[in-house]
Order: C-alpha cells, then structure tokens, then sequence
C-alpha cells in the first residue's frame, strides 16, 4: 500500500510541478521544496491532493516544508496521521 | 537588555550566510532625482558617478516630468502636505474622489479605491472579498504581495503552472465545489517580463464560473494601445472583476495603488479592505501629481509609443549580441544568466561601464534563475540605449556569455 502511494504521490508532483520541457529526474529522495522543484506557496495542492487521495487531514502545523520536503516523507507524513 | 546576544549572534550569523552565498544586496546612494540618466555613489563613499538607469519602473518618464512636479507643487499648496488620518474618519479629499474617478474612466471599470500601495491593495483585497468556501487560484508567479494577500485569506489556496491554460482548466474544474472561484495572475509579470493570456483566462472564467482578478502594476499606463493595460492589449476591457495596480511606477513613481473593478467588489473593499480602514490616506501631494498624471496620459500615447519603441529597439540589440534573453512584449527585458554570482559581477562591470542594473536572484527569482532585469523608459533616447549596448557587448565579452544558451551557460558557471 505505501508503495502504491509513493507512486501515486511521485506520479502527482511530476505532473503538477514539472514543465513539459524539464528534464529533471525526480525520485523518491529528491528534495523538492529546499531543491527549489516546488516552493512554499504551490505546496498547498500537493497537501490538498494528500488529503484527498488518503482519506485524511493534515494540521496547518504538520504540514511543513520538512515535512514535504521528498516523496518518502510525504507518504511517511500520510501513514502517521492515517494511523497505518 | 531586550536584545540579547543570542539574538544578535543569530542574526549576524545569518547576515553572514547571506553574503558567503553571494545572496546580499546592497543599496547605492542616488545623488539626483530619477531618470534615465542618474548620479550615483557606490560603494558608499565613492565619488558621485553618473550612469544610464536601465532598472527602473519609470516606464513612461514621469518621475520628474516638469508637469507632474509643478502639479504636486500646486496640490501641496492647496491641499496641503498629510491627512493625518485613514480615509473613512477625515482623510478623503475632493481630489482622492476626482482620482478615482480618473483611474476608474482609464481602466475603464466600474469603480475605484485607492491605498496607500498596491502591496497594500493586494494585501487587503482577497481577505475583503473571499472566505472558508471560496478558492484562489494563482498563477505560479505571481507578485509576492499577491502571495501575502493569499495567506492573508482564508479561502483555500491553489495554484496553476505559470500561463499553463490546460493546467489552469484542471484546477478549475477540481474546484467547482467551492463557493467561489477567483483565477489570479499578474498582467506583466515583473521578473520575466511576459503577459498573461487574460483573454484566455476570461473564456475560462466564463466557462467555469470564476471571478479574475489581474494585478497590472508593471502595465498601467503602456501596455495596449492606450495604455490601459494588459485586458486592453487582450481585448478583454470591461471583462476583469478586479484590477489592482500601482501609481509607484508608470504613473508618476511616487506611492499609491488601487482596486478597480467591479462596483459591488470596490464597496466591499471600502467597507472591509484592512489596509484602506487601518493604513492613513495617501497624501494630497501626491494625489495631485497623479491627477496631472492621468490626464497626460489620457490625452496623448506619445509616451507610451516611444517607450514601445526603445523596448522592441533594445531586445533586438541583446539579441544579435548574442544574449539569452526571456521572450515577450513588455519593457521588462531580463537578460538570464541563471548563476546569481554571475549576475552580480556583470552588474558591477556594467556600473563600471556608466550603466545601472542589479541582478536578480533567489528569493527574488527562482534558485537557478539569476538575471538582471533592464527595464527600459520613455525617458531613454537611442543614445543612452546605443551606450547601454555598446556596454553590455563588452561585460559580456568579458564574462564569455555572448551566444551561450541556458545550458551552456549553466555548464560554464554553475546554477
């Protein structure tokens, strides 16, 4: 199930955050938020997008830029709110 | 003590990390008023130097127009110098309504309120108008203020790759289960100098129910035949529920802004912008001035035609030196050089040259993005823009960037 996340969460920031052009490699350590892939202010769909894919809400306090800061993180965040 | 050393050391730690990283600015000392040609001191304490000023928003020259100073003269000694209070207790004058109106009939809007800036315009106009149900959605980039506005609110937050109409669609059509909708977008965006697809983002506004709201700071006043703006230049005139904009730039230079659109939205702003109720009225000096400034600019496009002209003169000058430069329309002409040390030295050899421009880079720009921003004036003649080319040839000889593209670029000097 977490790999199936990891996927669907890799798949999403690849889709929302890279241009047709790039030609960055993203994977599941990349740092995407302190790598400049996705800044501060567009983070808010990634965390909108988590909710809704797991069924879950994320506090304002949690959702830092540490915390989504790689794709394992992300799903890491998503399991500990989720209770898995 | 309040200030303890553990603060002090803190703070003087990440100054320091700053300047290690090449990510300090410094400020220079103008020893005249602004224009196109300035005296500057720089580093402090040098002797006076005059150079051409190729990094002002002084788009249309009036930031020491003989008009525009004998107006505000004229304001000053009939309307005095300070309010001394915000606009609903007893700061309105006669010439803040005269100036609304004025900038309503040339935006050609239904209505108008000034503050004190357009920070401050766009700092007060999402919260005035949107809640827990609504959503904004925001080109990715957007003005910084525009973003400061955004968190100010408490509408739900999202955002579209920048001028990405299919990517825009998508947000929209996630959305349609929110109250409202409002797409945001500057109408010139200030560090790439491109415009916004407004009269796309209107047919999609009208599809999918949403309100737009542009912020045409960099285009008020010489974008469009008219000057009117970016929805003039789109042929969406009258179709933008909410416009803000600057007086700081084209407009005279000195302070103010301004939310104009639709009626209802303006009387929201009046009754709850936060900004407009808590920040004092503009002054009656400055208001003056901007009134001299529309009028100028409603009777004539002859300064808007030769700042068009300079602009289309000096990015076809870049570019058959050999420059990357980022594509568009407007008088913003960022030359990219992606590495911010890069950016900072070429400014400096530039100043050396007799020509003022500052790079640009992170926050400002994105991580890797560093340029330096010309932005060109109706006040340049073709000899400050043949002496600007003539310079920048040379510091970019110098530094080897002349026919280099962004890969290239990146590879000689890193990100």
């Amino acid at each position: 199930m977490a790999e199936e996340l990891k996927d669907v969460v890799l798949e999403y920031v690849k889709n929302e955050y890279l241009e047709e052009d790039d030609d960055e490699e993203i994977g599941y350590d990349t740092p995407l938020i302190s790598g400049g892939i996705v800044d501060s202010f567009s983070m808010v769909s990634l965390k909108v997008f988590l909710e809704k894919k797991c069924n879950i809400e994320i506090p304002n306090a949690k959702a830092t830029p540490e915390a989504f800061d790689t794709v394992n993180k992300i799903v890491e965040l998503a399991k500990e709110i989720g209770g898995e | 003590m309040a200030y303890s050393t553990k603060a002090q050391e803190f703070y003087t730690a990440e100054l320091s990390s700053t300047r290690e990283a090449g990510l300090y600015k410094d400020e220079r000392f103008i020893h005249s008023a602004q224009g196109a040609d300035i005296e500057v001191e720089f580093p402090e304490g040098a002797a006076v130097q005059q150079v051409i000023n190729l990094c002002a928003n002084n788009y249309l020259g009036l930031s020491s127009h003989p008009d525009v100073i004998k107006a505000a003269h004229e304001g000053l000694e009939a309307r005095g110098y300070g309010m001394s209070s915000v606009r609903f207790i007893c700061g309105t004058q006669d010439i803040h309504r005269e100036l609304e109106q004025k900038l309503t009939a040339f935006l050609g809007t239904e209505d108008t309120i000034l503050f004190p800036s357009c920070m401050d315009a766009n700092a007060g106009v999402f919260e005035a108008l949107l809640g827990e149900e609504d959503v904004i959605i925001a080109d990715r980039l957007v003005h910084a203020s525009i973003v400061d506005g955004i968190r100010l609110c408490k509408a739900q937050q999202d955002s579209f790759k920048h001028s990405d109409m299919t990517h825009l669609e998508q947000k929209l059509e996630l959305h349609q289960d929110k109250r409202f909708r409002m797409i945001t977008t500057d109408g010139v965006f200030s560090m790439d100098g491109d415009l916004a697809k407004l009269d796309e983002i209107v047919a999609l506004a009208e599809r999918y129910d949403a309100l737009v709201m542009v912020d045409d700071s960099h285009a008020t006043g010489f974008i469009g035949k008219r000057g009117k703006g970016v929805h003039e230049h789109c042929g969406v005139l009258g179709k933008i529920d909410v416009i803000t904009t600057t007086l700081g730039k084209a407009l005279g230079g000195a302070s103010g802004g301004c939310v104009s659109g639709r009626k209802e939205i303006v009387e929201m702003c009046r009754q709850r912008a936060r900004p407009y109720l808590f920040s004092n009225a503009m002054p009656p000096v400055i208001v003056a001035a901007a009134n001299a400034v529309l009028d100028l600019i409603s009777r004539t496009t002859e300064r808007r035609d030769k700042l068009e002209w300079n602009a289309t003169y000096w990015r076809r000058g870049l570019t058959e030196l050999g420059f990357d430069l980022k594509a568009g329309e407007s008088p913003i002409v960022p030359v990219m050089l992606y590495n911010a040390k890069l950016a900072q030295e070429m400014a400096r050899d530039l100043y050396q040259e007799g020509i003022y421009v500052v790079g640009f880079f992170f926050p400002v720009v994105p991580k890797g993005q560093a340029r330096i921003r010309t932005q060109l004036s109706a006040a340049h003649e073709k000899e400050h823009l043949d002496r600007g080319l003539a310079a920048f040839e040379k510091v970019g000889k110098k530094h080897g960037v002349l026919g280099l593209g962004k890969k290239e670029i990146i590879e000689k000097f890193g990100k």
